[in-house]
């Protein structure tokens, strides 16, 4: 049987604030167990939440950035369970009303596109850690985390393949950097999803039972508890049996996920609104202000450099997967417009790739966008080849003789030989040289044609422009 | 596993089993939700807490009857917004005080029963 795949994505973005969502400690990462966790963190008696503006401020402008719909009033809700790092005996999420309601991001997946709707992005407050490490029997708790603002992004179930869930992701990830509400950083644990994994038979309209994988924390695990997930659902079901509906944890060392916990001894949460918070309203001078505020979001960008610099659909989606490549190719298409997609194949070709190997960010790229202009150009007007540029920019990249692209080339002896008597010159000898080769090329044997221009290009060391040598030889033998 | 809870925190259990409202409640009921909550219950007093939840939801019931389609659901008692507050760190460190009260504690953590299942 032909099987369809069917995901959807929970995805929890730590917001950038400085402070927890309902109180004024710290959220700042790595300290000591307990240090930020105040009274209001402990839910120690008597005390009550109080929004944090900065909180609702990033949930309104991912809203905005996704062409969602902002509710108002938004309402908070107590999510009920018991698990000593919630001191509250119940979260404060979202459950009627959340803040943030519909809108969509569309992928690319090579060179076509497909929108995945969302449901809904909400507020909620993270818990604290449990360390199970031995204490005596017992388990230790810091709440240092315990009231972290999170923004929860569910997704409606449209992808179909773990490559799809991992574009959207990875789609997602770029956005909430880009608009500045949360630092995507994945292994301080800022950006994290569960993934919703279902089959049903090809054809079928029918949603298959569902299970949830839960904490993936980067893109690579995504994939692997995907793929893990759906051929262990295919044979289950075409073994005869069933898929049962259940929360599965994903085992990155065997790859393969396990069960956490069925349907039957899941929790009830027993939402209700929280009445210690009151319904919040957000007036649309304030949406307006943040719509303002937000910077061109990367569609955005994806079609201008479509349409201002003729980039395909792909190059322009990698260029704008995160701000600062767009920007840094901005920076260097605007000197030359024309020349737009040299720049951007060596920004996604060698200058991604150096970075990739020196763990690097383009922000902190040695080769600035001018350096890179003014190599592209030396190309271009043929000064240098192609090959050459390469060696050119490993010597920008080491920093050699102070940047100076001319310089490089000059002091490598990388420069073109493209004195046209120079090389009619060598072409003449290569021809005296290889005469049989000439007289094939005369009896029709294309292939001596390109030997004879491989001789030439050895007689000048690789330095000559190869179209002019094809032109010249062409001339010579007509 | 027993864990302390207080009589407030179950009566506020039971009025939140939304889905059993409309229905009529069995001692399973009783039991499972004595489960989720950690709480160890014996056939007495399950069979006591029967009654005393089946007449709240009989009460419930009578509340259920009233009409409240052409209503908007309220969802805070007073009829006012929330107010924001800026974000700033205003909270220092205040561990030692915290942990003075806690019943144990080890490197800066606070230990609890075991709970990893």
């Amino acid at each position: 049987m032909q099987w369809e795949i069917v995901i959807g994505l929970e995805i929890h973005a730590q917001l950038s604030t400085q402070s927890k969502i309902f109180s004024g400690a710290s959220i700042a990462y790595g300290a000591m167990p307990n240090t930020q966790a105040c009274v209001v963190d402990l839910a120690l008696p008597g005390v009550l939440p109080v929004l944090n503006r900065g909180a609702v401020e990033r949930a309104i402008k991912f809203g905005l950035a996704i062409g969602a719909t902002i509710n108002s009033p938004s309402i908070f809700a107590r999510k009920n369970y018991f698990y000593p790092d919630l001191p509250k005996g119940y979260q404060i999420s979202q459950y009627e009303l959340p803040i943030v309601e519909g809108g969509e991001v569309s992928i690319q997946i090579g060179e076509s596109e497909k929108t995945i709707r969302l449901t809904r992005a909400h507020l909620e407050e993270d818990a604290g850690k449990s360390l199970h490490e031995d204490f005596h029997g017992m388990s230790g708790i810091d709440l240092n985390r315990a009231g972290t603002p999170l923004l929860e992004i569910v997704s409606e179930p449209d992808m179909r393949s773990s490559t799809e869930a991992v574009a959207y992701a990875k789609i997602l990830h770029a956005l909430v950097r880009w608009i500045g509400i949360c630092d995507g950083n994945m292994q301080e644990g800022s950006f994290r999803c569960d993934a919703n994994v279902s089959v049903r038979p090809r054809g079928s309209d029918k949603l298959g039972t569902r299970c949830e994988i839960k904490n993936l924390n980067s893109f690579r695990f995504l994939e692997k508890a995907i793929d893990f997930e759906v051929e262990r659902q295919i044979e289950l079901l075409e073994d005869g049996g069933m898929v049962r509906q259940e929360t599965r944890l994903f085992d990155a060392n065997k790859g393969e996920t396990r069960t956490m916990r069925t349907k039957e001894d899941a929790n009830d949460y027993r939402y209700f609104p929280d009445p210690d918070l009151l319904p919040v309203e957000i007036e649309s001078d304030w949406i307006e202000q943040l719509r303002e505020s937000l910077p061109e979001l990367p569609h955005a960008r994806r079609e201008r450099y479509i349409s201002n610099y003729g980039l395909s659909a792909y190059d322009a989606s990698v260029l704008t997967s995160s701000r600062e490549m767009a920007d840094y190719f901005e920076a260097a298409a605007e000197q030359v417009p024309e020349q737009a997609k040299l720049c951007a194949n060596w920004i996604m070709g060698e200058i991604s790739a150096r970075l990739k190997k020196e763990d690097m960010d383009i922000i902190d790229c040695p080769v600035g966008s001018t350096i890179l202009v003014t190599l592209i150009k030396r190309v271009h007007d043929g000064t240098i080849s192609g090959k050459a540029a390469k060696t050119v920019f490993e010597s920008l990249w080491l920093g050699e003789l102070k940047q100076d692209v001319d310089a490089i080339i000059e002091s490598k002896g990388l420069k073109q030989i493209s004195d046209d008597s120079a090389i009619e010159k060598l072409v003449d000898e290569v021809l005296v040289a290889n005469a049989q080769q000439v007289a094939d090329y005369r009896n029709g044997k294309e292939k001596a044609f390109n030997a004879l221009v491989g001789q030439v290009m050895k007689a000048t060391k690789g330095k000559a422009n190869p179209a002019q040598v094809n032109a010249m030889l062409k001339k010579k033998l007509s | 596993m027993i864990r302390q809870i207080s009589g407030s925190m179950i009566l506020y259990y039971y009025f939140n089993i939304r889905l059993l409202i409309h229905m009529t409640l069995s001692i399973n009921d009783v039991k499972q939700i004595a489960d989720l909550a950690y709480i160890e219950i014996s056939e007495e007093e399950a069979n006591a807490t029967l009654n005393q939840l089946s007449d709240i939801f009989k009460l419930i019931e009578t509340m259920q009857a009233v009409d409240t389609s052409q209503v908007e659901p309220m969802s805070h008692a007073q009829d006012v917004v929330q107010r924001l507050r800026d974000d700033a760190v205003t909270e220092s460190d205040q561990r030692d005080l915290c942990q003075s009260i806690a019943p144990q504690v080890e490197n800066g953590l606070y230990l609890v029963p075991k709970v990893i299942e």
